[in-house]
């Protein structure tokens, strides 16, 4: 294969237009040919600064030398050492402002495709049926997992490979977290990627209970007085939905995105055979312009609809992923940027007849760093749709927190954790991911987890000063 | 997997079942509710608790079998298996919070409506463990779908019971009832819970805002997740948006506001009856359900 060393092999992907009307996978992904071509294109530098881009640190130029040299498994073998979910992380981590904004190749030309053979070798992996084993060494100490999303199986994997006893507590009916309700199908496979991710971690001896609500069918304190763990790490998640609090918002048909996600991927409403009911719309307001957004924007478009998003910057500032940005577009999303809500207009059953709109210019920088949106007078206008879904950002959960003794929150009830090895205020107990720091990515909480991870061994042996 | 201990038929097409949940048991309180799904590709069905055995491990639901989950709920026998239930979901009743000497000095009375009496059960079954005699309304259209009876006469110290049709007790609706004990029967209440469908929590509430009586109402509208992620369940409550889910299902009923409330369980009604449309009409099914227009 003839390759241009200052760009990417190109990855195939499903046709826009055929795919705006499925749910299967945009990117098909590449095959074993165009991932050794691509792995060709790496420096292999002495001191790799695509390492320092990942939060979890994984051996980047280790595994692609692997994949240059056709050595999958092996590729795969040393991701592992580093993460439990390489499949997952190789189609959600925000590469481009990680590992691949520091790749030397970038200076010149495009950085190598990091994500893309992250993601060929876990899939190979799975592919030929790989799995991790449980190390024979116990510890002969359990830990409690709270939360069975990126950074919970994350923390979950690392102490189970160290030798600990794991059990995971999960709310919903489904392990994965957000990789279960939150992020669609078309973006990540649950069959064949998330529930294989998961059975490799239950591979390693992590049991994992469904429908555990911590704070309400048991307590922290229960588990570690009556249950006998020796340690907890909270990995909950920030769930909570906000709304804007404007007018018209509770009428029907305005949804949260965490409703209109979770119906259609843990409850998978877009299949006939469940009995899960979703108001898809035939027009569709999306507020809000980050991941979440563009996810149930093109949810929303596949279940039938024509979907604007509404967001009250511009497209600069939109916190979603430029390649989410990019395939929204590519599939006939509609942006509305530099516009902002005013108010739901509702019929007289209770229904959304529309939503009103107002223009919106960029002011002075705010807190964020991020230009003010302000409105333009008289710039009022109506955007005729049936549903409007909020996706402004989700906060922690508070069941959790308000029913632990000694478990400091801060003002945003997001709980108290050391960055370095995720200890809460209480002890034996160790928190990380968005529980801590508020929404934020699946790779940042499986840093979290893989950081309370290490928190916990020192804990339990003694090391801990 | 749940297995289900016990089913019974309380009253046509009202039904009873004791499942094993043992952390539900150990933790829930009179006011809660679980969720429960039937099979893989099921809904996720929430139901106040009835009743709990903490010894036993079990815990009691009742539910009607109105929509196309709650139908198939019902063909479920002792011996099968719900896929999940969690719980226990939402706050307890405030009241159980109080001292049997508050209590009773709140002069309490409990109205159960329908279905929705099975919820109010667990509350007057508290107060008798604790000593504290309350009083009780159920009622509901006719006399064979009043549910609960017996165990309600054993927990309460008077149990009126009332249909609209006059086939059973006393000849009206559950305000009618209320009226008359106040009115004619010299009865005095501080306190009451009211508990069944929206329409009827409103009447009730309307009636106890001029009477002076403070009230307590349990919303069960549409939810997905019931641990506060989705906001299917928001409710106007005193001006505020307030989750049933988390902030309740109890709230002040002099606050809540029940038209919203209805309206946007009407949603939910369309969309089980899409739900069972599409089971009766498979594919065919185009229009007139109110939905799909």
């Amino acid at each position: 294969m003839e390759i241009d060393v200052l760009k990417r092999v190109p990855v195939r992907e499903q046709d826009p237009e055929v795919r705006a009307k499925n749910f299967e996978e945009v990117c098909y992904g590449y095959n074993k040919e165009e991932a050794m071509a691509e792995a060709s294109r790496c420096l292999k530098c002495k001191n790799p600064r695509c390492v320092t881009g990942c939060p979890v640190m994984i051996d980047i130029p280790g595994f692609i030398k692997e994949i240059q040299e056709g050595n999958i498994e092996q590729a795969y073998r040393v991701i592992s050492n580093y993460s439990s979910l390489p499949a997952v992380c190789g189609r959600v981590c925000p590469q481009e402002s990680q590992c691949e904004a520091k790749c030397v190749r970038g200076i010149k030309g495009e950085p190598v495709s990091i994500g893309k053979l992250e993601r060929f070798a876990a899939d190979t992996a799975i592919e030929s049926g790989v799995r991790p084993v449980p190390p024979a060494q116990r510890k002969g100490k359990k830990v409690a997992v709270i939360g069975s999303g990126p950074a919970g199986l994350t923390c979950a994997g690392d102490l189970a490979r160290m030798g600990y006893d794991v059990h995971v507590f999960e709310a919903l009916h489904e392990p994965g977290g957000v990789l279960v309700y939150g992020i669609p199908e078309f973006r990540l496979p649950k069959e064949k990627v998330v529930r294989h991710e998961i059975e490799n971690v239950k591979a390693l001896g992590v049991t994992i209970e469904t429908n555990v609500v911590v704070g309400k069918s048991v307590t922290v304190d229960e588990l570690m007085e009556e249950e006998g763990f020796d340690a907890v790490f909270i990995g909950s998640g920030a769930g909570l939905p906000r709304f804007m609090g404007i007018p018209g918002e509770n009428a029907n048909g305005v949804f949260s995105a965490n409703e209109y996600l979770t119906r259609s991927n843990l409850m998978k409403a877009f299949d006939e055979s469940y009995d899960t009911p979703i108001a898809a719309g035939k027009k569709v307001a999306v507020v809000g312009g980050g991941n979440v957004a563009m996810d149930a924007a093109r949810t929303a478009l596949r279940l039938g609809a024509e979907v604007y998003i509404v967001y009250r910057r511009s497209e600069k500032e939109l916190p979603a992923r430029a390649e989410e940005v990019h395939h929204a577009k590519e599939e006939g999303i509609i942006f509305k940027l530099l516009t902002n809500p005013k108010q739901v207009l509702v019929d007289e059953r209770g229904w959304v007849k529309g939503i009103e709109c107002i223009g919106m210019e960029l002011g002075e920088p705010d807190a964020s760093g991020r230009r003010r949106p302000v409105e333009k007078p008289g710039s009022e206008f109506v955007l005729d749709v049936d549903t409007v879904i909020m996706a402004l950002g989700t906060s922690p959960n508070p069941l959790i927190s308000s029913t632990t003794k000694g478990l400091e929150v801060n003002s945003h009830k997001c709980i108290v954790a050391e960055e370095e090895f995720g200890r809460t205020t209480k002890e034996g107990v160790f928190a990380g991911g968005d529980a801590v720091t508020g929404a934020a990515t699946v790779i940042l909480a499986m840093g979290a987890g893989k950081a309370a991870a290490k928190g916990i061994d020192n804990y339990l042996s003694g090391k801990e000063q | 997997m749940f297995e289900i201990l016990k089913k019974e038929e309380l009253a046509a097409n009202i039904f009873l079942m004791d499942v094993k949940a043992p952390r539900i048991a150990k933790s829930g309180y009179p006011g809660q509710f679980v969720i429960v799904k039937i099979d893989e590709k099921g809904e996720r069905i929430p139901l106040t608790i009835c009743d709990y055995d903490r010894e036993a491990g079990t815990v009691t639901i009742v539910f009607q079998s109105v929509g196309a989950s709650t139908k198939m709920m019902a063909e479920l026998e002792a011996g099968d298996y719900f896929r999940d239930v969690v719980g226990p979901l939402g706050k307890p009743s405030e009241l159980i919070g109080l001292t049997p000497e508050e209590l009773r000095a709140k002069k309490l009375l409990f109205i159960g409506g329908g279905v929705g009496t099975a919820p109010v059960y667990p509350q007057v079954k508290w107060m008798k463990e604790h000593g504290v005699d309350v009083d009780c309304i159920i009622g509901a259209r006719s006399r064979n779908l009043i549910i609960l009876e017996d165990a309600m006469r054993e927990a309460a110290a008077n149990v009126y019971v009332t249909t609209d049709d006059g086939s059973y007790g006393f000849h009206g609706n559950v305000n009618d009832c209320l009226k008359d004990l106040i009115r004619n029967q010299g009865k005095e209440y501080g306190q009451i819970v009211a508990i069944g469908p929206v329409i009827m929590m409103k009447f009730v509430c309307l009636l106890t805002k001029e009477l002076g009586i403070p009230t307590i109402v349990s919303m069960n509208p549409i939810m997905v997740d019931g641990t506060g992620m989705c906001g299917a369940c928001r409710l106007s409550v005193g001006g505020q948006v307030r989750f049933a889910c988390v902030d309740g299902p109890e709230f002040d009923g002099h606050l809540v506001n029940f038209d919203e409330a209805m309206k946007r369980q009407q949603m939910y009604k369309t969309e089980e009856g899409r739900a069972q449309l599409r089971e009766i009409e498979g594919e065919t099914h185009h229009g007139g359900c109110g939905f799909c227009g």
